[in-house]
């Protein structure tokens, strides 16, 4: 086959599809209109204001390292005038995140941005490796995205951050949308299509997700064109079976049409709830004091069920104990 | 990927002669007999491979060359990357 011509240029080489256009791009015609996208987000949904402290959520994985890269890239190019910092959650998992975070300290080196790492083991006592010696392989995940969420919060106060971004993408939400309709999540249905949640007093921090509209194929082939360094490999517990099985069937989706991906979000957006269906309410756990819709945080209860040696504490799927933000919070 | 191919990042072959060339059709269930070390259900779904899996010719999206008729050429290289992990 003969090369393609960029669409956009006409003169250089395509080197890619973009899903969401099925435009044919050269590389540095796909950086610009990639890179304009997501400030124009940031522009749309006034995620930033000048000033702000904001932490990314990194994992050192490409969605996390290209929001790196691109947010303190648009951040000079368009002035925004934010002050940014790495945040990065150690889970306590050997083989794993020891060597991810590797990762986010080279990038901490290679994007000259302070970076503060906040371990499961001093939050909660408690290491991912011992969770699963005590709980077994099967509903781990609960435990590590419960457990995170709260870390990222805990850890963005530490580091008095105004707000907290993370490498979330289009196919992250559109999966996660399909999810909570499996599960029957009402209030995380309605939730999980926002590019941003408020903070409140109670020590949430407001998080948005700049990479809403951007697929992940977009994300990897920024990464790969521009050589950024990221850590891809699965996690060794990370067997989320029932996640798995959504990305799965969304992936099979977007092969037969690639709007997909954008139609799911549109569609969980459209989402109206009926007044009169009761919605958990939100408070705060007697406890440490975090976001609760019960007397107690869902870490709260987990860590209970740790320390008193009943880990199936909190995770025997109650309706009114819904568990997880492991569906609303996919690890950035 | 480099799980599925025994922590390998780069192989480098030679397919086995035949008339006329080889089309990705035909090397993606060849990679799978002879190179894949395990989950063969991770690398392809069918006869392509599996949705979530992104493959470059030359550094080039396989979508702008053909994808499965692709006719691969001596020294091209082919890269798959899957993108079905976490952060």
């Amino acid at each position: 086959m003969p090369p393609t011509p960029c669409s956009i240029c006409q003169r250089e080489r395509a080197m890619l599809r973009r899903p969401k256009t099925l435009q044919r791009l050269c590389r540095s015609c796909f950086y610009a209109v990639f890179e304009t996208e997501v400030h124009q987000t940031i522009q749309r949904h006034g995620l930033f204001k000048r000033g702000d402290r904001v932490a990314i959520g990194a994992s050192g994985g490409k969605d996390s390292t290209v929001l790196a890269y691109v947010l303190k890239l648009l951040n000079e190019r368009y002035d925004y005038g934010l002050e940014l910092f790495l945040l990065s959650v150690d889970e306590g998992i050997t083989g794993y995140r020891d060597d991810s975070l590797e990762t986010v300290k080279r990038n901490r080196d290679q994007y000259a941005l302070p970076l503060k790492i906040i371990s499961y083991e001093e939050l909660y006592g408690w290491t991912m490796d011992r969770i699963v010696e005590a709980v077994g392989r099967k509903n781990n995940c609960t435990f590590c995205g419960v457990f995170r969420r709260q870390a990222l919060d805990r850890g963005a106060l530490l580091l008095g951050v105004d707000h907290i971004v993370t490498g979330h993408n289009a196919d992250d939400v559109a999966e996660t949308v399909l999810m909570n309709i499996l599960r029957g999540d009402i209030a995380r249905l309605q939730r999980c299509t926002e590019i941003m949640t408020a903070g409140d007093a109670e020590g949430a921090v407001r998080r948005s997700k700049p990479f809403k509209y951007a697929y992940e194929k977009e994300i990897v082939m920024y990464a790969y064109f521009k050589k950024l360094d990221y850590f891809s490999t699965e996690c060794i517990y990370s067997p989320n079976a029932y996640r798995g099985y959504a990305r799965a069937f969304l992936k099979d989706l977007e092969a037969s049409r690639p709007s997909a991906i954008l139609d799911i979000i549109h569609a969980g957006e459209a989402l109206l709830i009926r007044a009169d269906v009761k919605m958990p309410t939100q408070g705060q756990c007697e406890r440490c004091g975090y976001v609760a819709s019960n007397r107690l945080c869902k870490a709260c209860v987990l860590l209970e069920g740790l320390n008193r040696g009943l880990p199936k504490l909190g995770i025997s799927g109650r309706a009114s104990v819904p568990d997880g933000p492991a569906v609303s919070a996919k690890q950035p | 990927m480099e799980l599925l191919f025994d922590q390998q990042h780069t192989v480098k072959v030679q397919l086995p002669a035949k008339e006329g060339n080889f089309s990705i059709r035909e090397l993606l269930p060849w990679i799978r007999d002879k190179l894949l070390r395990e989950r063969p259900e991770l690398f392809m779904q069918g006869d392509t491979v599996r949705p979530g899996v992104l493959v470059l010719i030359n550094d080039v999206d396989w979508e702008l060359e053909g994808e499965l008729e692709y006719q691969i050429a001596e020294g091209d290289r082919i890269t798959f990357i899957s993108t079905l992990h976490g952060g």
